[in-house]
């Protein structure tokens, strides 16, 4: 893994006044990514507006393709040319990109989604605020794989994490998606953009050995392979079929088998150099809310109430959604009387909080479908039940 | 040639093909390998380095070209060559980059991305495998399939109209357009030559019999005879007005070179507006000082 600084032409340094959606832009630009293909999609358009104007002066690539399969498709092809690539879409775009999205982890190629979620199914509110594609991001393409989802709370974050995205998405081969929402993507707050050497950069696992022996999908130490771009003379083949780590396609059973565990272990197996919580006053606590993206924010002012009233609450906000922190909520589960789970659908974490506590402690969810965000009172209700 | 001589003698396809990858799952008498042939004849031609020649397939039978040639080549999903190659080469335009899939793949599918390369001038070459139906799966009924031809999922024969390709992609804005049979082999190998050494989009069709399925469902023969009868079929008019020249049932084959124009690429469209408008603010892209 070399780390760098990043390159100070994509780097806007300076304190401004952004919302989530353009700060996942300056986020890309400052990691270096110089490709985007996006296809417009409320609410998440402006980060494509806001690259499209900056990237003239910084050196690189937007297009606008024809639909959100061809943005996700055109971004593997960008990124085995050797760029750093992302999209930015909403729930139907995400959907459409479901397909792909398995071409990518089945590829291992780095790159950035970012998914400014909206309530649905199908058309849903294309205007209002939602958190209901979590588990499409975890499961949405067919078979097994894992991918990385992290859940910023902020537009400071939308930068902040859009940057991580780009560091594991280099570091681990692998598809990463920043799963904001409506509310954050069009909340506008002090953004802090520091100076470029003060942004760490992880580049490509570029392979330098000798040509005749690379092998674009042999596991180093890490698990993670080493990778190549087109043009630099490797011949290499890849494809979306099971293939082994020559990249050939190889249809049976031992070989899907050996290629499946491949992609889901590189993942699992390194979950504890991925996972990112923050964690506070959870050490006594008798309840901890547990929650990620816009409800974070408000579960704080519930939060704030039940301490008031003499509650001992923690809380845990998942930076990281996926790799799910399962160990953490498990060690949790013994020693607390229940989670709180409050998030803008219909329990798509909570269950995964309640598959992890095994039993132990009782998940209290808060749920509704979007369109708006919690009303404190709901989550402090929840708090006071579970202490009951 | 004596025995140590032949043992000694490099197969002519070993800089083109993986060869630890052959023998190949074509049938026998389907012409894609022809073309494979042209292919790799036409990189020997055109002296272009061959390590930034990229092919990037879509699936189907057509679809398994990435897997055989000895490029960096991708082999993606079903449809979306078109859009893969789009960002290769617009992520390293040293490149030369090849969509080689079929109609079902790149028409049918894929014709979404098909329509909107075109219209770009995106700089690819396209070749496109006509065989009139989906080969890869049973030989079903396509976007291509003539009216009348009888398909898996047209039993009682095909009633839909079937795309007219070069009219399709000429107007949509593709700078090079021409149409070959499996059989005009050094038609097929110039025009290949033709368009890597073009910029801008170029659509090769090059119609090839199917033998499994099309064939022997509509008992055209064995591969030879529908090789030879597409080829003696075939009328060779370069130039011709593409709205004329439609595939009708075991008809006339209207084939040649049908546009060869020249047209500022997507690249050069950015670099050239960009420039005009934001003045030397803008840092051009893709474009070797």
């Amino acid at each position: 893994m070399r780390k760098v600084k990043a390159d100070p032409k994509g780097v806007l340094t300076g304190a401004h006044y952004l919302d989530g959606d353009f700060a996942i832009a300056e986020g890309g630009l400052a990691a270096g990514c110089r490709f985007f293909a996006g296809y417009p999609i409320t609410p998440s358009t402006e980060t494509a507006e806001r690259f499209s104007e900056r990237i003239p002066f910084v050196g690189g690539i937007f297009i606008q393709m024809e639909d959100e399969i061809a943005s996700i498709t055109a971004l593997i092809g960008a990124s085995w040319g050797g760029q750093k690539v992302m999209t930015v879409t909403s729930g139907p775009g995400f959907s459409l990109m479901q397909e792909n999205i398995g071409l990518a982890v089945m590829m291992e190629t780095p790159l950035v989604i970012a998914n400014v979620q909206r309530g649905g199914p199908s058309t849903g509110l294309p205007t209002l605020t939602g958190q209901s594609d979590m588990m499409q991001a975890k499961f949405g393409s067919h078979g097994d794989y894992e991918i990385i989802a992290l859940s910023p709370d902020s537009p400071q974050e939308c930068f902040d994490l859009t940057i991580k995205a780009f560091n594991l998405a280099e570091t681990f081969r692998v598809p990463v998606f920043v799963m904001t929402d409506e509310c954050v993507g069009h909340m506008h707050e002090k953004v802090i953009i520091p100076p470029a050497d003060e942004i760490e950069i992880i580049e490509r696992k570029w392979y330098q050995g000798p040509k005749d022996k690379y092998l674009p999908y042999k596991p180093d130490k890490d698990l993670v392979p080493f990778m190549v771009k087109a043009g630099d003379g490797y011949r290499f083949h890849t494809t979306g079929l099971t293939h082994d780590e020559r990249g050939y396609p190889v249809l049976n059973a031992e070989v899907q088998d050996w290629c499946v565990h491949h992609l889901v272990d590189k993942i699992r197996k390194n979950a504890h150099k991925i996972i990112e919580l923050q964690e506070d006053q959870i050490d006594n606590a008798e309840v901890v809310v547990v929650s990620y993206g816009i409800t974070s924010r408000v579960a704080i002012r519930a939060v704030q109430l039940a301490r008031k009233a003499g509650i001992k609450v923690g809380t845990m906000r998942m930076i990281t959604v996926w790799p799910f922190p399962e160990k953490r909520i498990k060690e949790l589960a013994g020693k607390i009387k229940a989670f709180v789970v409050p998030e803008i659908n219909l329990g798509q974490i909570g269950r995964e909080v309640e598959r992890c506590a095994f039993g132990q402690a009782p998940v209290i969810g808060v749920t509704h479908c979007g369109g708006w965000v919690h009303d404190p009172e709901d989550i402090l209700k929840a708090i006071k039940e579970a202490v009951r | 040639m004596s025995r140590e001589e032949l043992a000694e003698e490099k197969n002519p396809m070993e800089d083109f093909l993986r060869m630890d990858r052959i023998p190949h799952i074509w049938c026998p008498g389907c012409g894609i390998g022809t073309v494979v042939t042209s292919f790799a004849d036409a990189l020997k031609k055109s002296e272009l380095d061959l390590d930034k020649v990229a092919v990037v397939s879509g699936i189907g039978c057509t679809g398994r070209v990435a897997g055989y040639v000895k490029f960096d080549s991708f082999h993606t999903t079903h449809g979306r060559a078109i859009p893969f190659a789009t960002g290769l080469k617009l992520a390293n335009p040293e490149l030369k980059v090849v969509v080689f899939s079929g109609d079902g793949d790149i028409v049918g599918i894929g014709g979404n991305h098909l329509i909107h390369a075109a219209r770009r001038n995106m700089d690819i070459v396209v070749i496109c495998v006509n065989n009139f139906n989906y080969a890869m799966t049973g030989g079903q009924v396509a976007a291509t399939s003539p009216m009348g031809a009888n398909l898996s999922t047209a039993p009682y024969g095909n009633f839909e109209y079937p795309f007219n390709l070069p009219y399709l992609v000429e107007t949509c804005g593709a700078t090079y357009v021409a149409r070959w049979t499996s059989l005009h082999i050094r038609r097929v190998t110039k025009s290949i030559q033709e368009a890597l050494a073009k910029r801008g989009f170029s659509f090769i069709e090059v119609i090839t019999p199917c033998v499994t399925l099309y064939a022997r469902r509509n008992r055209l023969g064995d591969g030879l005879n529908l090789l030879k009868y597409y080829y003696d079929q075939s009328e060779i008019q370069h130039g011709a007005d593409t709205r004329t020249v439609g595939i009708d049932y075991q008809g006339k084959l209207i084939v040649g070179k049908f546009v060869d124009k020249e047209k500022p690429t997507f690249l050069d469209g950015m670099n050239t507006h960009l420039q005009k408008v934001l003045g030397e603010k803008y840092v051009p892209y893709g474009v070797k000082p």
